[in-house]
């Protein structure tokens, strides 16, 4: 096949083609994931692959115990995720750590420091050592391909799941990569050997294997000292510059003529090589993204170090701020920066955010939220009147919502907390009626649980699904109720309508997407009804399902101006010669066709041929 | 062999990641080491794209440093401006006369800049900046998705490669059916780029 026929040229992979080619060399036979950004194409690329089961699970925490199941089971197996996703599969994750595995379990997770695109920024390197699961970082695509093999070897030679850990950078970067091995022709047949001492978790099987755990640390704590990834770069011995992951390319940028550590092994540390170096150098700094992970490392050794009082904890780093960070602390002198050549004055520059797009399926139902539930039109903090709703939100396309015109919602934490959130605020006396609003991948992946709460509890709130047939915000992958698998084939689809009857909701709804009319009543009468309610919004996704319809134009005669149009945010209408103008080249037209809906002068319509 | 530090900046669905990895490929298969890197602002939805090649004997870092770009491949014009800092002082500004404007624009606060007002913002960083017809030259080779090639043609003519070490690596990695539009697009740009540099009298 074509990863065959291409192994053992250079080419250029990203980290993650990198992770997924070096994954498919090493023999992985199950691969799990629920995507998320940085760290999507892992299971993209090994979808790609024969021989490997491949599938996007519901969450993170079912893939990792998919990937631990297969791992039970004697073949090598992965599951893939962002950091986020980490804190979801921690659970499963722990205890993986305590039963170990006999088939390699390699997790993989790409951080995002900077927040490109996530919720939040956290250092996954701290649940490496959490859960005392051994930790490997890549400084590059090579890297991450040949680090692949060594994890699954020291997961089945240490009988621990192993962290493979990169970031945005590492994952979404190009470099040259050999790929020197194929994958092997015989592979370890499956099978599952009884032991309940090792998988029964109970307390008094896990309390051994907690012994266990420990007696695994020192071994590996000796085994990477030898790692042969780790590498002494021996310059001037003034300064010594530990680092790992991508920041050690910034470092070796920056400090051209220093002494480097570079780590690959960084939970355990290999502790003798780090003293070794930090003796032969005058003085030692660590430089590295987010937390201070490796400098408390090397500062708990007694090492005089230094590294996050100038090096910044917060985002990602790059050359200019590594070098800014040198120059505050003295090792580098600042270069005087060019004058600018010119002395006019330039324009300022409008920013260019990310939008809805044209034809969005999310868009009429967070118009109709926000005509219904919010009276001020700026999104300033106040306390709200009575007849307003709060709108809580979850993560995905339809969070973009959050800016003007829409500006509908009003929380956005975790996925699958809309609904939760939505029951306490009403749980806690919140006059407002309380409407959730979440995406059908969402809801697959974490929502479920809060519904049936809602159920349970009885709540009221209304829970709007915005089921526009995929997993969008990612780049459209398949979910439970897409009913396509991760390989393209089809299988069953999970029916979001059926499940909330099946909860126990008795006021289920499915309202075109489309239909202004047809959100708003359903709406305002499941936000008025003393009941859980469910209203499933539903229309294709226009990036993922081309949509055939015929673009929309504005009658300049009838067109007054007024600009209601503008209000959906859609970025086919503009403004031209004080009139709206719809850009034929954008609109999905009759696909769509809200702005006809709302415009009070009737200006908008098909175009005549 | 010179280190290139390319920053390639557009919108999404403007082929600048086709392009960057182009560019990318050509390297590494003519004897650089390579690295790129992309950040797509959520390109799909309106947002930036922006994409840093770097061509070196070894290179470490997959982001160009600010202050240190060779060539801003500008494939829409306000974006070209948005990243005339990252230009290096002897540096060049390649800008398609492309326009979207972004929705933030729309209301007038804050207009979409004429071309001349980017030249303004561009101006105080370099002086070697070319506005070039690429979607004419696209259109002329009847493949509205060339713009990406010329503007890879505009750029060869400054750097040590041969065409055929550019238009090899398109001929065996683009699909059949845009190889021909392709590489015209691309010869047509590196022409341009011959008679605009000329006709300028900047040196190479
Ligand atoms: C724990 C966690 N996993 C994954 C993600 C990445 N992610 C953000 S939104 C989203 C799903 C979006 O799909 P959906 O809810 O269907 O909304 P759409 O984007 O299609 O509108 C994913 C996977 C995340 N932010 N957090
Ligand atoms: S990708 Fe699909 S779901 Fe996301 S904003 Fe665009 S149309 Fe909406």
């Amino acid at each position: 096949m074509a990863e065959e026929a291409i192994s053992d040229m250079k080419q250029l992979l990203s980290g993650n083609e990198a992770i997924a080619l070096g994954a498919y060399h090493a023999g992985v036979v199950v691969a799990a994931a629920y995507p998320g950004t940085p760290s999507t194409e892992i299971l993209q690329s090994i979808a790609r692959m024969d021989g490997v089961y491949a599938e996007w699970s519901t969450n993170e925490k079912v893939a990792l115990e998919v990937a631990m199941g297969a791992a039970y089971g004697g073949v090598r197996a992965m599951a893939t995720m962002k950091h986020v996703g980490l804190n979801v599969a921690a659970d499963p994750f722990f205890a993986v750590s305590t039963t170990g595995t006999i088939g390699g379990l390699v997790v993989v997770s790409c951080d995002d420091p900077g927040e490109h695109s996530s919720q939040g920024e956290q250092d996954n390197r701290h649940l490496a050592k959490f859960a005392k699961v051994p930790m490997l970082e890549p400084t590059d695509s090579q890297e991450a391909y040949d680090l692949m093999e060594w994890a699954f070897t020291i997961s089945e030679e240490f009988d621990t799941p192993v962290l493979l850990r990169a970031t945005t950078r590492i994952s979404h970067c190009k470099t040259v990569v050999e790929a020197n091995k194929e994958r092997k022709a015989e592979l370890k047949q499956a099978a599952f050997t009884r032991c309940p001492t090792k998988y029964v978790m109970v307390p008094s099987n896990a309390r051994p294997r907690r012994q266990a755990m420990e007696e695994r640390i020192v071994k590996l704590r000796s085994y990477v000292e030898d790692f042969p990834m780790n590498e002494i770069i021996t310059g001037d011995r003034k300064l010594g510059v530990i680092s790992s992951g991508v920041a050690y390319q910034y470092a070796r940028e920056v400090f051209k003529d220093a002494s480097h550590l570079k780590l690959v092994t960084t939970y355990p540390i290999p502790v003798n090589l780090v003293r070794r170096f930090a003796q032969e150098v005058e003085r030692v700094i660590v430089i590295e993204e987010l937390d201070p992970y490796l400098e408390e490392e090397v500062r708990g050794l007694g090492i005089e170090v230094t590294g996050k009082d100038f090096i910044p904890i917060i985002g990602e780093l790059n050359l200019e701020i590594v070098e800014q960070g040198a120059i505050k602390a003295g090792l580098l002198s600042e270069k005087p920066k060019p004058p600018l050549k010119s002395e006019v004055a330039p324009p300022q520059l409008p920013p260019r955010r990310p939008q809805l797009c044209a034809g969005c399926p999310h868009v009429a139902a967070e118009y109709v939220l926000r005509k219904l539930g919010f009276h001020a039109p700026d999104a300033k903090e106040r306390q709200l009147k009575k007849d307003e709703l709060v709108v809580t939100s979850d993560i995905g396309c339809y969070t973009l919502g959050v800016y003007p015109p829409l500006a509908a919602l009003d929380t956005c934490a975790c996925m699958g907390a809309s609904i939760g959130q939505a029951l306490g605020l009403e749980k806690a006396g919140v006059p407002n009626r309380t409407v959730a609003v979440i995406g059908d991948s969402t809801f697959m992946h974490s929502g479920i649980t809060g519904l049936v709460d809602v159920v349970y509890n009885q709540g009221n709130t209304t829970v709007i699904i915005l089921d526009n047939g995929t997993t969008a915000m990612t780049g459209h992958q398949g979910h439970p109720g897409t009913g396509i698998s991760a390989t393209g084939t089809k299988t069953q689809a999970v029916v979001l309508e059926k499940l909330a009857e099946g909860i126990g909701v008795k006021d289920v709804n499915v309202v075109d997407a489309f239909d202004m009319d047809a959100l708003e009543s359903t709406i305002k009468r499941c936000v008025a009804n003393d009941e859980p309610s469910v209203i499933i919004v539903r229309g294709p996704c226009p990036l993922y399902v081309k949509p055939s319809g015929t673009p929309f134009e504005v009658d300049p005669d009838e067109c007054a101006g007024c600009f209601d149009c503008l209000d959906l945010g859609c970025p086919a209408i503009s403004v031209a010669d004080d009139i709206a103008r719809i850009d034929a080249s954008v609109c999905v037209g009759t696909a769509c066709g809200i702005c006809a809906q709302i415009c009070p002068h009737e200006a908008i319509s098909e175009i005549k041929q | 062999m010179n280190d290139v530090n390319v920053l390639m900046v557009g919108v999404g669905g403007h082929g600048v990641i086709l392009a960057s990895d182009g560019m990318s490929e050509i390297g590494m298969n003519n004897g650089y080491d390579v690295k790129k890197s992309d950040s797509l602002g959520m390109a799909q939805r309106g947002g930036s794209v922006v994409s840093h090649v770097r061509w070196g004997k070894h290179v470490f870092a997959p982001m160009i440093k600010k202050g240190e770009v060779d060539f801003l491949l500008g494939f829409e014009q306000l974006e070209a401006a948005r990243w005339a800092s990252y230009l290096k002082p002897d540096g060049v500004a390649i800008v398609a006369d492309v326009v979207v404007i972004p929705i933030s624009a729309m209301d007038g606060k804050i207009p979409y800049p004429s071309w001349d007002e980017c030249k303004v913002v561009l101006s105080q960083y370099i002086d070697q900046i070319y506005l070039i017809p690429a979607t004419r030259i696209a259109r002329e080779v009847g493949n509205p998705r060339a713009v990406n090639m010329a503007m890879l043609g505009f750029l060869s003519a400054f750097l040590e490669l041969e065409p055929e070490a550019w238009t090899d690596t398109m001929r065996r990695r683009l699909p059949p059916r845009f190889v021909e539009s392709s590489v015209e697009a691309f010869l047509k740009g590196a022409a341009e780029a011959k008679e605009m540099i000329t006709t300028k009298g900047v040196e190479r």
